[in-house]
């Protein structure tokens, strides 16, 4: 049959009373068929302004060349390398919910797959503007690729930052794909509600969609097994990324427990950024029975988990560093925690290692500020992760007379902080013009694992008293259910 | 004769309109197709669809990606341009991974979804062929042919009793054309 009733012991993934499939249609719509209200204008105005640092920024460099930055002869790679790899990280989220969650048939994705895939394509469209930043003269990007040229040579296959070229195009073309066919049955939903010239534009980004049986039935093949290879996919990625360290020689960076490490830190630090944006963007936008309390505290469970994996990571890099007995891993490791970037590396093990450990307490993880809160504080603990890595390990090389510290410019800071615009800017626009819940998905939870279907079941009656008593317990911490609906049942 | 080309079951619940099928098909009511807001599981056993073949193709074009990507790399590294570096063997395969990897996967991604769009006629412009407009927010309409099936009226009733809640007699096949 098309809907199956689920255990009433499962929390409801749809809250809120008499919800009707025209109603997740017009709630789920209701910003990209309207004016915009004054938080998305502040939210614009100020995201916009950091874009346009970033255009400064950005052209600056590219104007006077890398010289604009604070890189010097020992310290190779600073600002641009860890904002690349910070945004990369922050680029996993998205495939990993839309992906491994769909795998592992949690339905609670359906309702933050779409932003979270939106955001995960804009994170690594500005993890891409770092990697043609720092190649210096931009023009000459084509020279990654393997093409036949006047000095009759090809690219070097054996280099991990080869790799990266491969990996990262790869994962930015195929979360496009996934993200873009994903929408194309909402996008349909937009045009046939529209007149005039928005149902034009709507119609041709529609692909003509209609929703027949074997357009949806070809739809799921397609998500299954778009999610099947992106699931390796997402974990190849940072795997990739984590290789143009390890496979240098360089004390702090040659290690082999960076892949697994780097990949939970990714997923760390996607999730940390989900929370962000969806915590603003459910109250702006008024989708609180969609991301409901249950969304909130199971992402918080990941960045729980993944927090820490990157600690027990971080201790047992230190721990082999003391134990491999080599002299200048020993020394990179104590230069990290005691030399002069103390407090970058204190930063780092008390809001990636400590400060997630705190969600062990149910009221912290249940608390919406809080969660933002920490969201923000792990986004900042996982950049400090990467400027660690990468600045701590160069900065004292092999002959003390080099040894140097690290200073960025105002054009370092300008790409950064623009970045973070850039990113803002493009995710403001997509919940303006385009659903930010997965319209189709969610009317799916309708009648198996709304609040009200459960209601309806356990007012038929034919359900354990304990099991109905253990199931309203934990509705209590939903903000968005009234408890003295349940009083009288 | 009647200028109705379609009969149109307009269902606000997706048991509803599978009930509806299930009544014409006890009819010898042939369905034309069916339209739904999302996807209904089960639907293509009832109606007899095929299984789709699109995972045959998935792994033809991961095979093929495979194919090119290992062949550039054996074309550069060991044919082309065979390199010294300390003696070490020009067929290094342990590097090859990678790059296989990550092509296998963008030709999957892309042979598949491509040959999707092409199977299904989607593409960007495509004039949307749709039935009714509300099918795409929460109406699940059973469309019914109806040229040769007649009389119209029974079905209206069969539509009717399996709980649509509104039957259309549509004279255009399609109310998407401006």
């Amino acid at each position: 049959m098309a809907s199956h009733s689920e255990s009433i012991i499962r929390e409801p993934l749809i809250t809120g009373r008499d919800i009707t499939y025209a109603q997740i249609t017009n709630e789920v719509l209701n910003p990209v068929e309207n004016k915009p209200n004054k938080a998305w204008w502040i939210g614009f105005t100020v995201a916009s302004m950091g874009a346009l640092l970033w255009v400064v920024a950005i052209s600056y460099t590219f104007w006077f060349g890398l010289g604009a930055w604070g890189l010097n002869k020992t310290v190779g790679w600073a600002w641009d390398i860890t904002g690349f790899v910070w945004w990369v990280g922050i680029g996993h989220a998205g495939t990993l919910i839309s992906a491994v969650l769909l795998l592992f048939r949690q339905n609670w994705r359906n309702s933050i797959n779409r932003s979270a895939e939106a955001m995960t394509i804009f994170a690594v469209i500005c993890a891409a503007t770092y990697i043609v930043a720092h190649m210096g003269r931009p023009w000459l990007a084509y020279f990654t690729l393997p093409l036949p040229n006047q000095y009759v040579l090809w690219v070097n296959w054996n280099s991990a930052l080869m790799m990266d070229v491969f990996a990262i195009s790869t994962y930015f073309s195929v979360s496009l794909v996934f993200w873009y066919t994903g929408l194309l049955p909402d996008i349909a939903s937009i045009r046939d509600r529209a007149t005039g010239l928005r149902r034009r534009i709507y119609s041709v980004m529609s692909f003509g969609w209609t929703g027949s049986v074997k357009t949806w039935q070809r739809f799921e093949t397609v998500s299954l097994i778009l999610a099947g290879i992106s699931t390796p996919l997402v974990l190849s990625v940072h795997t990739i990324v984590s290789f143009d360290f390890a496979t240098s020689l360089e004390p702090g960076w040659h290690t082999t427990i960076f892949p697994p490490y780097f990949v939970a830190g990714a997923i760390f630090s996607g999730f940390a950024m989900v929370q962000t944006l969806l915590l603003v963007t459910r109250k702006v936008l008024g989708l609180e029975n969609y991301i409901t309390m249950f969304h909130i505290e199971s992402m918080n469970k990941i960045i729980m988990l993944t927090g820490s994996i990157v600690g027990v990571a971080y201790i047992t890099e230190f721990f082999i560093a003391w134990y491999s007995g080599v002299e200048y891993e020993q020394y990179a490791f104590i230069n990290r925690a005691t030399g002069p970037y103390w407090w970058a590396y204190w930063s780092m093990m008390s809001c990636n290692v400590i400060s997630p450990q705190l969600f062990w307490s149910s009221k912290l993880r249940r608390s919406i500020k809080f969660s933002w809160f920490l969201s923000i504080i792990v986004n900042i603990g996982m950049w400090f992760e990467r400027f660690v890595i990468i600045v701590t390990s160069l900065h004292r090389d092999y002959i003390p007379s080099s040894w140097v510290m690290f200073y960025p410019t105002w054009v370092d800071v300008g790409v950064f902080i623009g970045s973070i615009g850039l990113f803002f800017t493009m995710f403001l626009l997509f919940i303006r013009v385009l659903p930010s819940v997965a319209m189709a998905e969610v009317k799916l939870l309708l009648k198996t694992s709304s609040e009200q279907a459960k209601k309806k079941l356990i007012l038929e009656g034919h359900l354990e008293p304990a099991e109905v008593q253990h199931y309203k317990e934990s509705l209590v911490k939903f903000d968005s259910i009234d408890m003295s609906d349940y009083e009288k049942i | 004769m009647s200028s109705t080309k379609f009969i149109l079951g307009l269902f606000d619940d997706p048991d509803d309109m599978m009930h509806g099928i299930e009544k014409l098909q006890k009819n010898s009511v042939p369905i034309y197709d069916v339209y739904t807001p999302m996807p209904i599981h089960g639907i293509e056993a009832k109606l007899g669809i095929k299984e789709s073949r699109l995972g045959y193709a998935a792994f033809c074009f991961g095979c093929l990606g495979a194919t090119v990507i290992f062949s550039i790399l054996y074309y550069t590294l060991v044919h082309d341009w065979p390199m010294d570096i300390g003696g070490k063997p020009n067929f290094a395969m342990p590097n090859f991974v990678p790059f296989t990897f990550e092509w296998t996967i963008l030709f999957t991604a892309f042979g598949m979804t491509f040959t999707f769009f092409a199977a299904t006629h989607l593409f960007p412009g495509r004039a949307p062929r749709v039935m009714d407009l509300r099918a795409t927010d929460d109406r699940f309409v059973i469309a019914i042919d109806a040229k040769g099936n007649i009389p119209h009226d029974d079905i209206t009733n069969l539509l009717k009793e399996a709980g649509a809640v509104e039957v259309k007699h549509n004279d255009r096949k399609y109310v998407s054309y401006e």
